[in-house]
């Protein structure tokens, strides 16, 4: 599995949402399964997958697929297909 | 990066011009404060004591907001005891900008990583995720801070030592977090590790929630902390807000005592009977500013609790350093902990 594969399991497994959903215009908030409980779950689903620990600063800035994709990039994971 | 670092005159002059802005701000977008203020006669101020103050129960009788109806993003509502409720109405700028300056407040004492973090708590309150009670809020909001969450307490309320003490074996020899409503720390941990000898040196507790419950078992804010220390918890930060200033937390400093207000927020202590300041050591209600209210005119609230400033620029950190003392007696029951909703 590819890190942008990877990324998109994280985001369906801990946003409930079914194995084909697009997820790669996701918004904080905007899709009614990712609230702040999910946000939770998603932060430690990416953690878990990608071996990364997430400062407070980037969970509270993580709003979209886009900036999890950027973030992770901080940590030195590249989401790449 | 702190966010208790101005002196007392550079912050009320920031205020000032903040505040003042916020006023205009909300004059024009909000029509009841408009009409408040106008009735009032209210021209400008050369003081932040000077600033226009709303009562906060009257969120419970007013909409207020300054924001039109399509780009309310969050309604946040807390209930007293005889059924009123406040009503609080966010966009989504508001709701990320309390998020981030609640997020860069508690970092002032717990560090940019996210710590281990045990819940003094149950996760059965989350179970309703549409709708969640003041503490549920509460504790998820302040979850974000922590990782390898642990609930103190099962699915029933009752104490689970073994997740506690599974807990303290994998994460107890580092700086861990430790979250709860005061009186739930002192019933289900302070009294837990002491009977087990549990070690919580690591720990560093955050809790709110009000006295009133501990009060009853005579438990004072210092001995709270005395306690607590017995047990090896010397690292403990209490902290004061509301959900009509969502966002702005007033956190007690390293030494204890006192509680500090963010580079953002001020507290102004006013005489229940004639409303002008009060110096240092004299106690009555508390106000409290903040520019982070942008969607609804809470920038400036008097409030329903005693408090007493206890120094200027003389403690942990710059500024005011105060304590609330009580709620004033004639005002309704109101828990913090009671009903709060949030609505996307």
């Amino acid at each position: 599995m590819t890190e942008l594969q990877k990324l998109r399991e994280a985001f369906r497994t801990a946003l409930d949402l079914p194995a084909d959903a697009p997820v790669d215009d996701l918004h904080y908030q905007d899709n009614e399964k990712w609230d702040s409980l999910a946000h939770m779950s998603l932060i430690a689903t990416i953690e878990d997958e990608f071996s990364v620990m997430i400062d407070t600063d980037d969970v509270i800035n993580m709003s979209s697929f886009a900036e999890a994709v950027r973030i992770l990039g901080k940590y030195g994971v590249t989401i790449n297909d | 990066m702190s966010v208790f670092t101005l002196p007392q005159a550079v912050k009320e002059e920031v205020l000032l011009k903040d505040l003042s802005a916020l006023v205009a701000h909300h004059r024009q977008r909000c029509a009841p404060y408009d009409r408040i203020l106008a009735a009032n006669g209210y021209e400008g101020a050369s003081s932040v004591a000077e600033l226009p103050w709303l009562p906060v129960r009257l969120f419970k009788n007013l909409e207020l907001k300054s924001i039109p109806d399509d780009e309310v993003f969050k309604v946040l509502t807390s209930s007293g005891t005889t059924g009123e409720v406040s009503r609080i109405y966010l966009d989504k700028a508001a709701a990320a900008t309390q998020t981030r300056q609640l997020g860069a407040t508690v970092q002032s004492v717990l560090g940019p990583k996210r710590l281990p973090m045990l819940l003094v708590d149950t996760k059965a309150m989350l179970k309703d995720r549409r709708s969640f009670s003041a503490r549920g809020a509460g504790v998820l909001g302040m979850s974000t801070f922590g990782r390898d969450h642990v609930w103190a307490l099962d699915n029933d309320g009752h104490v689970d030592l073994d997740a506690i003490r599974g807990f303290l074996e994998k994460h107890g020899d580092a700086p861990f977090l430790i979250f709860g409503f005061t009186y739930m720390v002192w019933l289900h941990l302070y009294e837990v590790a002491r009977d087990h000898n549990l070690d919580l040196a690591n720990g560093i507790l955050i809790h709110s929630g009000g006295w009133k419950k501990l009060v009853d078992q005579a438990v004072s804010p210092s001995a709270f902390r005395a306690r607590l220390a017995e047990v090896g918890l010397v690292s403990t930060h209490n902290f004061y807000g509301m959900v009509e200033q969502i966002g702005t937390i007033f956190l007690e400093g390293p030494s204890g005592g006192s509680l500090y207000c963010p580079d953002f927020a001020d507290v102004i202590v006013r005489d229940p009977v004639t409303w002008r300041e009060l110096p240092p050591g004299e106690t009555g209600l508390l106000e409290v500013v903040s520019t982070l209210p942008t969607s609804y005119p809470g920038h400036v609230l008097l409030t329903e609790d005693l408090g007493v400033v206890h120094g200027i620029d003389d403690g942990d950190w710059p500024g005011k350093r105060f304590s609330v003392s009580g709620r004033l007696p004639r005002a309704e029951a109101r828990g913090c902990s009671d009903t709060y909703r949030e609505a996307a």
